[in-house]
């Protein structure tokens, strides 16, 4: 069936493709004036069958962009006067529609507020407050369209659940295109290839179609903490189990950066209960399998599946990264597990925590202890162990052994859980910033390491939320019409999430451009 | 600003450069003098030689790899793999030092050469030969290494120009006790030991282990890894080159001589587990239907009990746990319905809508119902050897697969053995020196005998089973053929066993 819909889906793209090159000779589509309009849910549905000509709106940035060769500062490219149909405004509505647009859109979120993939509140979405061009400008490293991201394959969830995999597209324009025609309750970003992905069956050679690049991922998942977690389970969370992602984070981001020399990490709240990692320096995308295996490897401490015992045994001395772990995940580990998680509070509990202990004699008196004052907080129970070993109550105690068990322990409870496969290939497709989540309808909005501790994920705001922002916003009080309008996602919570992926991207461009200007220079020295 | 030019030829000049005219040009062949008893195949052979010599100096090397490839599938480790191979590479292709200065030296170090370019024709043409020709290689080259005294290693590894950078004293101060802990400990007073800065995708293999102190994307490698920076050079070099022959090959179907010798070569190096074929894993007269798996688990190995176990009690089982079960199921011979509905009946907690949209393509997938072209041609992924159960994918957090001997902690392995009906404390005793020493097919293996002692004896005693028929087992779905036939000796008389052969 899916084979179906994705040969379907090839044809109603040539078409597509058509329709634009149609729509360049007429000199493109006029947004504005028909922007209010398609908010009505019976247009949209008409619109998503029949792609009306609202679809061919910035198709003019499309013909301007292959193979020009302009000296493009970054700042014109980000700057916000400029009137950009990415991010519609409806500041301008305001003064060009009979109506207000509040008046339009109530219908739809106070409908259908449990549904967050809902077609009309996505359509919105993506329409609205996505940042296209900034995913876009992500993806694809220069402000020209280059195969970097016409190469790169994207992966569509429908609504219906079914999947696409090997879409590809020349421009953002075309993507956003067809995201609002496919609508897609979210999708994933994969590798560059050799080929476009989407004429890789028309190849000679099966073999000439392989993946090229990717950024480096990670994923941290609270599902894999489900046995040392007690205050959530399975896909619930809260903000005392949301710390184990936390310091997951801290403990990754210094050893990408310190030990392996990387700069551009991008951490996404994944939508529910996890993280991704998206390092995007130029070397950590072309590393093949080999190298991310070892990169994967260097950072997975906690091993072993339900049945493997005692999951950390790191060997001594400990290794510089592991030490600094350490370091870090001390103090988490005395406030957010212990105090917070509580992990030995039962009978049944802690016995896990004596399994891990080396000394016989010792857990002997600690159980005796401990089973004498049922609910002994976990806090406690940890210095009992230093206090009874002090005391000498197990003759041949060796502390060492006992102090190498507690760092081990320690580690078992904080170090970062990754779910290691996805950083492992080249070819894992992982999901996209600033998609929403279908089930709890947040926005996988960047994270900023540097106010790790602010973040509150179920702070995120969900989509519903966004669109009521845009409807509540007001223009402040030194109004200036003819000054630069102000874009969609600008009125919204949103706006802090876009504004730091805004300053990734520049940053990450800016890097690329050095290394790829100063070619160029040298090439022109040549005549 | 002027511009230094360094490795820029000069532009009069350049036309001779021109490749296509140099196509054109006499070739310059130079007979090459072997100066190392080691090579890192870099220079293609230019002599004649005769047709003979090519074949049989194939097969030689041939012999040597796939006995090295069959060390790792029963998962000797290094030195025992050395050991195992000394007298083969005595035979098939000795190495005699420099030192020796027998005149024997250059005529082993050709054929070594010859060989190795010869089998690298017969192995480019697939991405599968190509992997384990060059894993394959590299161990021989490891061995090989190993084996060279100190001085000569020295000389060899100079020769190469591997451009490292030493790391100053200063700067190994400075970081003496990271570089210390690194090490495991080592060195004792740092300035015994000498350190290399190197870029880390140099040292993937000492990254992967943390064995060396990392900073700021270079890596610091003590003198003594030095093997693992030429080892990686050497595959590095190697893969590469597989990549361009593979290209190259097409151009050379015009002689015809050659190549009906290489693809004789190439279809001779075949693992057991490739060529695990259904057909010969059938059991006539046995019902293998979803209803009675849970009647022939008994006959399954630890692993494939484990996931058993694991599915009943949580109705569930996470992907890899669902891969390696499947395909072992597949391997005995139940088919794709059959394993649909045993799947369908065992994933009881969730409802015909989620099973039909998560987990019913992937079970189709596996038996090469659906998923590309290659995959349905190939009829999906053949079944798991332990090789490749112990080595990939190590079980983590909440998954059931993987081989217990090696991922389950000695206590939990044991609890599992005595659940499963191993309660023989000699035997128990036998595994855990097993996973000690980490032989853990032995430990299957020694379970294996210890649940079908009297039917081994008695297939002994008949003589009906000869020793190749009982050799080491190193497959899970050997391991639950032959514990279903000894099982089922009487009941099945016209062919008892007769025809079970393995396929090696």
């Amino acid at each position: 069936m899916s084979q179906a819909v994705s040969s379907n889906v090839v044809t109603d793209r040539d078409q597509n493709n058509m329709d634009n090159s149609q729509m360049d000779a007429d000199g493109g589509m006029s947004e504005t004036a028909g922007e209010p309009t398609t908010r009505t849910p019976a247009l949209d549905q008409t619109m998503s069958s029949t792609r009306v000509p609202v679809d061919g709106k910035t198709s003019t940035e499309v013909t301007i962009t292959p193979g020009m060769k302009l000296e493009v500062k970054l700042e014109d490219l980000f700057a916000d006067e400029e009137s950009d149909e990415e991010f519609p405004s409806s500041h301008n509505q305001d003064i060009m529609a009979s109506s207000p647009p509040e008046a339009s859109l109530s219908p739809v979120r106070v409908e259908v507020p449990s549904k967050f993939s809902d077609s009309d509140v996505m359509n919105q979405f993506y329409k609205r407050l996505f940042p296209w061009r900034y995913l876009f400008q992500w993806l694809n490293h220069s402000p020209t369209p280059t195969t970097d991201f016409g190469h790169r394959e994207f992966a569509f969830t429908l609504q219906n659940d079914a999947y696409l995999r090997y879409q590809s597209f020349p421009t953002s324009d075309l993507l956003r295109k067809d995201v609002l025609r496919l609508m897609p309750s979210r999708f994933e970003i994969g590798p560059v290839y050799t080929t476009n992905p989407r004429d890789r069956k028309t190849l000679r050679k099966s073999s000439a179609f392989k993946p090229l690049a990717k950024e480096l991922c990670f994923d941290i998942d609270l599902t894999d903490y489900d046995d040392i977690r007690t205050c959530c389970d399975k896909a619930n969370i809260c903000i005392k189990c949301w710390q184990f992602i936390t310091m997951s984070i801290k403990v990754i981001d210094v050893a990408l950066r310190d030990d392996f020399g990387f700069k551009h990490i991008l951490w996404v709240y994944s939508g529910r209960r996890g993280a991704h990692a998206w390092v995007c320096d130029k070397k950590a995308r072309q590393m093949d399998d080999q190298k991310r295996r070892a990169i994967a490897g260097y950072l997975e401490v906690v091993k072993g599946g339900a049945q493997g015992g005692k999951k950390v045994n790191v060997k001594r001395p400990l290794h510089p990264h592991v030490a600094r772990s350490l370091e870090i995940l001390k103090t988490h580990f005395q406030s957010d597990i212990l105090q917070d998680q509580d992990p030995w509070e039962t009978d049944a509990k802690y016995e896990r925590l004596l399994e891990l202990l080396p000394d016989r004699t010792l857990n002997d008196a600690l159980r005796k202890k401990w089973s004498s004052s049922p609910g002994r907080a976990s806090t406690a129970k940890w210095a009992d162990i230093d206090a009874l070993a002090k005391s000498g109550t197990s003759k041949n105690l060796d502390s060492k052994a006992l102090l190498e068990a507690k760092q081990d322990i320690l580690l078992e409870y904080t170090y970062p859980r990754l779910d290691i496969e996805v950083s492992k290939h080249l070819n894992h497709l992982l999901k996209s910033p600033f998609v929403v989540h279908p089930g709890t309808g947040r926005v996988c909005v960047p994270i900023n390491p540097k106010k790790l501790r602010e973040f509150d994920p179920l702070d995120v705001p969900t989509v519903t939320e966004l669109l009521t922002d845009i409807d509540e916003w007001l223009p402040p009080a030194e109004d200036k019409s003819e000054g630069k309008p102000v874009a969609d996602w600008e009125k919204t919570r949103l706006k802090p999430y876009i504004e730091h992926f805004r300053l990734f991207v520049a940053t990450l461009m800016k890097d690329e451009s050095d290394v790829k200007g100063k070619r160029e220079r040298e090439d022109a020295m040549e005549f | 600003m002027i511009r230094q030019e360094f490795s820029r030829a000069d532009p009069k000049r350049r036309t001779a450069l021109d490749p296509k005219k140099r196509q054109f040009a006499p070739a310059t062949f130079q007979n090459v003098e072997y100066k190392h008893r080691l090579n890192f195949y870099v220079t293609p052979p230019t002599a004649d030689i005769t047709l003979e010599q090519f074949e049989q100096w194939a097969i030689d090397r041939l012999r040597v790899l796939a006995e090295i490839e069959a060390c790792s599938f029963r998962n000797k480790n290094l030195t025992e793999t050395a050991a195992h191979m000394k007298p083969l590479l005595d035979k098939y292709l000795p190495l005699t030092s420099s030192t020796s200065n027998s005149a024997a030296t250059q005529i082993e170090r050709q054929k070594d050469h010859y060989s190795h370019f010869i089998l690298r024709l017969a192995f480019a043409s697939t991405e599968d030969l190509r992997r384990r020709f060059s894993r394959a290689e590299t161990t021989l080259f490891r061995i090989r290494f190993q084996d060279n005294d100190s001085r000569e290693r020295q000389k060899f590894v100079e020769g190469l120009n591997l451009d490292l950078e030493i790391v100053s004293d200063e700067e190994r101060r400075e970081y003496a006790e990271e570089l210390r802990a690194a090490g495991g400990g080592f060195p004792k007073r740092i300035e015994e030991e000498s350190y290399y800065k190197v870029d880390w995708e140099k040292v993937p293999e000492l990254i992967e282990h943390r064995r060396v102190f990392l900073k700021g994307g270079k890596a610091y490698v003590p003198g003594r890894e030095q093997l693992s920076m030429v080892i990686a050079e050497f595959t590095n070099k190697l893969d590469k080159a597989l990549e361009t022959t593979s290209r190259a090959l097409p151009r050379l179907d015009e002689d015809d001589r050659l190549s009906p010798i290489l693809t004789h070569l190439s279809q001779n190096f075949t693992t057991p587990d490739a060529n695990y074929s259904s057909s010969s894993t059938s059991l006539p007269g046995a019902d293998i239907s979803a209803r009675n798996i849970d009647t022939l688990s008994s006959s399954f190995p630890l692993c494939m009990q484990n996931l058993h176990r694991s599915l009943r009690r949580d109705a569930h089982l996470k992907h890899f746990g669902r891969l390696q079960y499947s395909l072992f199921l597949k391997g005995i011979g139940l088919n794709l319905e059959e394993c649909l509905v045993f799947w369908r009946g065992a994933f009881n907690k969730i409802t015909d809508d989620t099973f039909n949209k998560e987990y019913r393509y992937n079970v189709r997938h596996v038996y090469g119902d659906v998923g590309g072209d290659s995959n349905r041609r190939g009829n999906g992924y053949s079944p798991f050897s332990c090789q490749k159960i112990l080595t990939e994918h190590p079980p983590g957090p909440g998954e059931a697969h993987g081989c217990p001997y090696r991922h389950f902690s000695i206590d939990n392995l044991t609890a599992l053995l005595q659940q499963v009906g191993v309660k023989d404390h000699e035997v128990l005793k036998g595994v855990k020196e097993d996973k000690e020493k980490q032989k853990f097919h032995l430990a299957c293996n020694r379970v294996f005998e210890y649940a079908h002692k009297q039917e081994i004896k008695k297939v002994r005693d008949d003589g009906t089973w000869g020793a190749a028929q009982l050799e080491t087992i190193v497959h899970p779905n050997e391991y639950f053929k032959r514990s279903y036939l000894l099982k089922n000796l009487g009941k099945n008389p016209t062919d008892g066993g007769g025809d079970v052969k393995m396929e090696d």
